[in-house]
């Protein structure tokens, strides 16, 4: 066979990369070490976009699309026909740092098909992050993908060069994993879940015990660890998808889940849908995600046993108040912020903004507007210095049921829309 | 009205308002220019004289200072004069900036905030092209960032990029950084010119942007709310921005057209399902490519109503030549398993996955090759015909192709060999390995164990085909 050059392998292990959601780069800071390029700051920089809306921060790229195994909904599954190809350790080292110097990319993000081994193929990716730390003094942000079942001894190793640790959970119930990657099973992606949670438990304790000085302690993955699920290749309902989203962030502490809408991909299973699922359905499910990490939402009050699908034309939150008419009116003048962040089209940085401000000054309907909050769409549900809603508040009239799947090219925007 | 024109430079608005406060100019009495902007001819006559409260000790805030700092370097001409406003107010009301609906503060937090902005952007659009000097690597950018955030924006990149020499030009003003001093020099403006026209590594970062979207989810909307088009014009990449949004559209109808018109035979394979029939209808199919190779179409053979059904992968070189199944060196072996079994060959039916040879022409060699999932689900209609023709109790799979027609595309051969299956197409279905398999076993050890997986798995189905084990 013939040797495919870099530009090659990148086209193809890029293309192979782009169905993981994860493209986030911040949560660590990492000084610069005045040895090798590179810093991170914390936030994350998204240094372009593409035309699917999304970032690019990272480069985003699988070690090898080669992969034993036969996941349907994965393009990499070894019954696909599609083009194989493997970077050597030092070909991602270099793109990483060539990119990196001309400010392209905050870092690296490097998964892999699971080639002879899970050990052996989570060695390959240690290898890598390895050389760019300790060869190269390398100081950009590292997402390393877990290879679920590797030997625990190895995620120790890659906490310790990597920024970011993720073991991806694949599908949302067991019973999905079963239909559609039978050598999967949430038994062993949760174990290096455990296991990633419980070196950096480690990590923390040692280093509130110890007097070293702080960019001497010992670090593992400091910017925590994320998964992904991908929805919509299965039937399972969003009910379902939030209570186990809620449950993993509570068992692991995970930092971030990210929700990605099945879509078509060449040489897909017949048994996967043809459509994509609807943007509208993950940018849904990611707000009903937002409303469990930052609004003070139990998974099951976001949606209910006789609902158990999130809306595609209203909010979370919205529908959340429609059924709750008793809640309401919460008085921005006084009310606690848990009530404050129940309102549906305040987000969390007005409702901190609203507490600042009330402590010197009545806050009026213009204050809000001032504050870019939608006063049409909040007036119904607060009370404010010069307003009392006056519409009887919305009838707890049952959801709108959700619509069928949108149009796939459907512009909705999955990166916009308020809270 | 008192005027004061102010550089674009907040430390020397600083010492003019701290004047302006110690002599008691009211806001309303004092208007701070901006030196770039053009002056007018004002005809207002100069107040001489304040007609405020002198500050001699002002008091600011920290927080004003680091707002304050933001703002200077906005390019509205009025921000000089809204910090003043503030700076006066603040003297009497400490928590002002604390009312963020209060319209100077508004003002002056949309300043601020539209600057952060800017200086964010600036972070993520810098695109360094590296050229050499005396041997040396220089990394120079041209950016063009809305206001004058040079001297806020440096700083990141020096830490960032603290082993390199890197020089960022913009019309105002330009930076660079030597790594050897660990300086920041700050020089005058420049122009695009002036800034190399390409990098080397442009078209590999051009071929990672084409390759890391996905067009079944195009959505530019959402894109050109993050990447305004003001900032398109330092983007490599973006160059190849029309023709990915053309190509999008297309190659998600290509990918799903293509699932939709999966080649199948069904269209060739007739009503009715006896034996005779098929046979006869067999040599029209052009249900996929296969046929368009081989030398001709390889049906099944055995008893009209066999028990037991052995379907193996698709016939070989010798098969395709002889048009009939299990004749080649891997026939052979299994018809020797058979013999030592008992299995009279007529007293089964044989037949395949495929039916069609696949091969490679290598000089005047054939090469087998396996079938393709593809190729496997198109020629299924024929598999599931003879079934039906057929109705044996026992399907013996021979090889991964046939159990992944019948078994679904994910089941795994070496795990379940060897036992009762049950999928649409049968209610006892048993895997195991095909007969060419253990002619390619790397040693005669392994051939002998994997020959005798071969025959125990075939005796069993057989057993189970004549009614024993139940
Ligand atoms: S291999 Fe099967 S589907 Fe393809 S042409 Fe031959 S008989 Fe038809």
């Amino acid at each position: 066979m013939q040797q495919l050059t870099v530009q090659q392998k990148l086209e193809i292990l890029a293309d192979a990369a782009k169905y993981d959601a994860s493209c986030a780069s911040s949560g660590a800071k990492r000084a610069n070490n005045g040895k090798g390029v590179g810093h991170t700051d914390g936030t994350g920089i998204c240094h372009s976009y593409t035309p699917d809306g999304r970032c690019v921060s990272l480069l985003k790229i699988l070690l090898t699309n080669f992969c034993t195994y036969d996941c349907v909904f994965c393009v990499n599954r070894v019954s696909s026909d599609i083009q194989r190809a493997r970077f050597t350790p030092e070909e991602v080292v270099n793109l990483t740092l060539d990119f990196y110097k001309r400010n392209y990319i905050e870092g690296l993000f490097l998964s892999s098909g699971i080639i002879q081994s899970p050990d052996y193929t989570m060695e390959q990716l240690i290898q890598v992050a390895k050389l760019l730390r300790t060869v190269h003094h390398f100081g950009g942000y590292i997402h390393l993908k877990t290879i679920p079942g590797a030997d625990e001894r190895l995620v120790a190793q890659a906490g310790k060069w990597a920024d970011r640790l993720s073991a991806n959970i694949e599908l949302p119930t067991q019973q999905d994993l079963v239909q559609l990657a039978p050598e999967k099973k949430s038994t062993i992606i949760e174990g290096t879940m455990g296991q990633i949670l419980a070196h950096s438990d480690e990590a923390k304790e040692a280093s509130i015990r110890s007097h070293l000085p702080r960019h001497m302690l010992p670090k593992f993955a400091p910017a925590g660890q994320s998964t992904q699920m991908v929805v919509g290749a299965t039937a399972t309902t969003d009910r379902e998808i939030i209570q186990r989203a809620g449950a993993l962030y509570g068992n692991y502490k995970l930092r971030r889940i990210y929700y990605t809408g099945f879509s078509p991909y060449p040489e897909a299973d017949a048994r996967l849908p043809l459509k994509a699922a609807p943007l509208m359905r993950e940018h849904r499910l990611y707000q009903a995600d937002w409303l469990m990490r930052y609004y003070g939402f139990a998974p099951d009050e976001i949606t209910s046993e006789a609902n158990p699908e999130l809306s595609l034309e209203e909010d979370p939150k919205t529908s959340w108040a429609k059924a709750h008419p008793e809640f309401f009116p919460v008085d921005v003048n006084v009310a606690p912020r848990e009530s404050l962040l129940r309102v549906p089209g305040i987000g969390y940085r007005n409702v901190e903004r609203i507490l600042n401000i009330r402590r010197y000054h009545r806050l009026s309907i213009e204050d809000l507007r001032k504050l870019n909050v939608r006063v049409k769409h909040v007036a119904a549900w607060i009370t404010a210095a010069d307003h009392l809603p006056t519409s009887p508040l919305v009838s707890a009239s049952p959801l709108p049921s959700p619509t069928a799947q949108l149009d796939l090219f459907a512009a909705a925007s999955a990166l916009s829309g308020a809270l | 009205m008192h005027t004061v024109h102010v550089p674009p430079d907040f430390n020397a608005w600083r010492e003019l308002a701290r004047t302006a406060l110690h002599d008691g100019f009211r806001p309303d009495e004092i208007t701070f220019c901006d030196s770039t902007e053009p002056r007018s001819l004002s005809l207002l006559p100069e107040a001489a004289s304040p007609g405020g409260p002198p500050h001699v000790k002002p008091h600011v805030s920290t927080a004003f200072l680091e707002a304050a700092n933001f703002a200077a370097t906005h390019r509205d001409p009025q921000r000089w004069n809204l910090l003043y406003r503030l700076l006066w107010r603040l003297q009497e009301n400490r928590n002002l900036l604390r009312i963020e609906v209060d319209d100077d503060v508004a003002a002056l937090l949309r300043l601020r905030s539209q600057v952060a902005r800017d200086l964010h952007k600036m972070h993520a659009f810098v695109r360094f092209r590296k050229l050499e000097i005396d041997g040396d690597e220089h990394f120079i950018a041209w950016y063009e960032p809305a206001h004058r955030i040079v001297r806020l924006a440096a700083p990141f990149f020096a830490e960032r990029f603290s082993v390199m020499h890197w020089t960022i030009l913009t019309p105002d003003e330009s930076v660079s950084w030597d790594p050897h001093t660990k300086q920041l020099t700050f020089g005058p403006g420049a122009d695009r010119t002036q800034a190399p026209e390409q990098d080397e590594l442009e078209t590999l970062w051009k071929c990672y942007y084409a390759s890391i979207f996905n067009p079944a989810r195009i959505n530019p909307s959402a894109m050109r709310s993050e990447m305004p088009m003001r900032y398109w014009q330092n983007l490599p990449e973006v160059e190849i921005l029309p023709q990915l949004m053309r190509g999008a559209e297309q190659r998600v109808a290509t990918m799903v057209r293509r699932q939709q018109s999966k080649p199948t035979a069904a269209p060739y394979v007739p009503e009715l399902h006896t034996l005779t029939v098929l046979r006869e209808a067999l040599p029209s199919c052009k249900g996929c490519e296969l046929y368009e190779h081989a030398t001709q179409v390889v049906p099944g053979v055995g008893a009209a109503h066999a028990k037991l059904m052995l379907v193996g992968e698709q016939p070989g070189d010798k098969e395709d030549l002889e048009g009939a199944p299990f004749v080649g060196p891997a026939g052979s072996l299994l018809r020797g398993v058979m013999e030592e079994l008992g299995i009279a060959p007529e007293s089964v039916y044989m037949t395949n996955a495929v039916k069609h040879f696949k091969f490679v022409q290598r000089g005047k060699l054939r090469l087998h090759q396996n079938p393709r999932l593809q190729e496997i689900n198109a020629c299924r209609p024929w598999l599931a015909a003879e079934l039906d023709a057929v109705k044996p109790q026992v399907i013996l799979c021979l090889g991964a192709s046939a159990a992944k027609s019948l078994l679904g595309s994910t089941f795994a051969l070496m795990k379940d060999r060897g036992s009762v299956q049950e999928s649409a197409f049968g209610k006892q279905i048993i895997a195991t390995l095909h007969p060419s398999a253990v002619l390619r076993a790397r040693d005669d050890a392994s051939r002998e164990q994997m020959r005798g997986l071969l025959k125990r798995d075939l005796q069993f189905a057989s057993e189970l085909a004549s009614g024993k084990h139940r």
